[in-house]
């Protein structure tokens, strides 16, 4: 287990080695920022005191303040901080359902072909080729009249658009797979069909999934803040969203009032290039037209005459 | 030249696959927006407006119809080019699209332009010097220009341009809104058209800014695409084959290796069409921009789902049709693709 989990770091050299273990420190970074945000935020997400003090409002930033204050008197360092919390958790929450759906469909797909397969495939490629961006507005413009704007509302509206990329890789590879001998094999020995897609082929397909997940977050981040500027994203009550918070800054944008936009927006930016550098740098392993291997020095045994006539 | 590769057979083919694409999307679009609201007559006004009223709207609408007939009518009405109507003031929606699409249209053209100019040789470069210190900062700022949101890249240009009076909102003065008289509602066209240079002039400085933040957005996908595609050909046989007759390695990798690597882009750009449209919706919200985006958010805001509706419908069959031409135009190119 141990040797699989840092074979990325072995199979790479120099540069794609280095950008992997940047993506995955600066991912960490905002992992441990979204699960100890209650520690490390000074206030809370809509708090407009501060160790007992009212925050002034549209404050540069400032020792007390370090990324300032905005016109809702809250601290932006902590609501940036809240904001990591929130993206993570919406994010989760979409990749785990987006799997859950897009993985078995795929898999079923794949392996029972006709026209099941092609049905599914024509939906799918039909989604897939929609604005991502419009079609999870769509559901989040819906839902929220529904769910209102909580963190599951959001998550399922980018649910929606990534299921077709999971169906998509794992039907693509269950169908070049459904043919191998060892799943030949496995039908000769009478695997029911059930059987062949969990124990068989779930383990193979299953492996260019952490390269498209990864990706996917970062693609989803991104959506997520755009939604929150558009105005259906999380609503202000529940959570701390960045992409909010920079449609509030949105009308500051002109008075000069740059830290209200620059923090939260480059939280954005630090997540989805952590996010990013983390899947291309794991891309890069197992795409071997990509792969540059690191060498290492094959040594011979010492080849002498003398030890051959021994 | 056998029977499968002929051009116009491989686009009558690709012409009959559309056909159903459309008719599910629009049929996706059709449940979700008329069947998911509920009412959407009560959704889209509360209780601003009496009972009565909204009885009259409904039945003017058609809403009080069985849904499979609501559903006869919607297709009925699209293939007369009919994408219903406006809630709110009974406008014709294709009138708010070709309005207002004159706009999107030449913030994504140019978002493109610029989007080439510098993905491309960035691309190339960053592909030839693999691993050297250019090849890191290029890719880095690949990632950057994916990764920054468009709508924030946008408000930090805006920050750094509007001290100086270049203009960050809108897509003309009051003034040239005012003199161009509407033709093509292409106003960069229209003003064209009128021989007015200063609106000319006007509607440029004007795109500069927003097609400038959308452009950077789309650059990061040609710089990545570029650069994986020198790399691949690089290690092409034929590279190698061209180095082993002894041509010199400045002209391989310009004639050989630079020429394949750009053909994939062709394709890619026709793929970028759907990011280009989600980017727009930001981009217009971020610059105040009058294009279908920006429109479609204002309509959500006022919950109207005629318009929503109508929107969303055009925006499908526009996407499965800038598809269907990219595929033609792939196909005249590399004939490779008709098989």
């Amino acid at each position: 287990m141990l040797t699989r989990l840092t074979s990325p770091f072995r199979n790479t050299t120099g540069m794609a080695r280095w950008l992997l273990i940047v993506g995955l420190m600066m991912t960490a970074i905002f992992l441990f920022l979204a699960v100890f945000a209650p520690l490390v935020a000074p206030t809370g997400f809509n708090d407009s005191m501060m160790n007992g003090k009212e925050i002034a409002d549209n404050q540069a930033p400032s020792g007390t303040h370090w990324f300032g204050t905005n016109d809702a008197y809250n601290d932006i360092f902590s609501r940036t901080i809240w904001g990591a919390r929130t993206a993570v958790q919406v994010v989760l929450f979409s990749l785990l359902f987006s799997l859950l759906i897009g993985v078995p469909l795929g898999l079923v797909s794949g392996y029972l072909g006709g026209w099941v397969d092609r049905l599914l495939v024509f939906v799918m490629d039909a989604m897939y080729s929609f604005p991502s961006l419009l079609l999870a507005l769509i559901f989040s413009f819906l839902l929220q009249d529904k769910l209102g704007g909580g963190i599951m509302p959001a998550a399922l509206s980018l649910t929606v658009i990534y299921i077709p990329q999971y169906f998509r890789v794992v039907r693509n590879t269950t169908v070049s797979a459904r043919e191998a001998t060892y799943v030949e094999a496995a039908r000769a020995i009478g695997a029911k069909d059930r059987t062949i897609m969990s124990k068989y082929l779930f383990g193979n397909v299953i492996q260019s999934v952490p390269v498209i997940a990864t990706l996917n977050a970062a693609d989803a981040i991104g959506t997520l803040a755009g939604l929150g500027f558009l105005g259906y994203g999380i609503e202000p009550g529940e959570a701390a969203e960045w992409g909010y918070d920079l449609q509030r800054a949105m009308d500051e944008a002109t008075s000069g009032m740059w830290w209200q936009s620059f923090f939260p927006g480059i939280a954005i930016v630090l997540l989805i290039t952590g996010l990013t550098l983390l899947g291309e740098g794991l891309n890069e392993t197992i795409n071997p037209s990509l792969r540059k291997r690191r060498i290492t020095k094959v040594v011979m045994p010492p080849h002498t005459p003398k030890e051959i006539a021994k | 030249m056998t029977a499968g590769g002929s051009l116009p057979r491989y686009i009558v083919q690709r012409l009959l696959l559309m056909l159903p694409m459309i008719w599910f999307l629009t049929t996706m679009v059709f449940f979700l927006l008329r069947v998911v609201p509920g009412d959407p007559i009560s959704a889209a006004f509360g209780d601003k407006i009496t009972e009565e009223d909204k009885e009259a709207r409904r039945e003017k609408l058609g809403l009080n119809e069985p849904l499979w007939k609501q559903y006869l009518d919607y297709f009925g009405s699209l293939l007369r080019f009919d994408f219903g109507h406006t809630f709110r003031g009974n406008k014709d929606v294709l009138d708010v699209i070709i309005d207002k699409g004159g706009a999107t249209l030449t913030l994504s053209i140019g978002a493109f332009a610029i989007a080439l100019l510098i993905g491309i040789p960035l691309g190339l470069l960053a592909g030839r010097m693999r691993d050297s210190a250019f090849d890191v900062f290029i890719r880095i700022f690949g990632i950057f220009t994916y990764a920054a949101p468009v709508f924030w890249m946008g408000m930090m240009l805006i920050l750094v341009v509007a001290p100086t009076g270049w203009p960050t909102s809108q897509i003309a003065n009051p003034s040239t809104l005012r003199e161009v008289p509407t033709v093509t509602h292409v106003l960069l066209f229209d003003s064209i058209l009128d021989g007015n240079l200063v609106a000319v002039v006007d509607v440029l400085i004007h795109h500069a800014l927003p097609c400038f933040t959308l452009g950077l957005l789309l650059s990061g996908v040609f710089i990545r695409l570029v650069r994986v595609n020198v790399l691949q050909t690089l290690k092409g046989d034929y590279v190698e084959a061209a180095r082993a007759r002894g041509i010199a390695e400045s002209k391989v990798v310009r004639h050989h290796a630079f020429r394949n690597a750009l053909v994939p882009v062709i394709t890619v750009i026709g793929l970028q069409v759907a990011l280009t449209l989600s980017g727009a919706v930001l981009t217009e919200t971020t610059f105040g921009w009058p294009g279908i985006g920006n429109e479609l958010i204002k309509f959500m805001g006022q919950r109207d789902y005629g318009a929503i509706q109508g929107i969303v419908t055009f925006i499908a069959i526009m996407v499965v049709l800038v598809s269907l031409l990219v595929d033609i135009i792939n196909a005249i190119i590399d004939p490779r693709v008709r098989y």
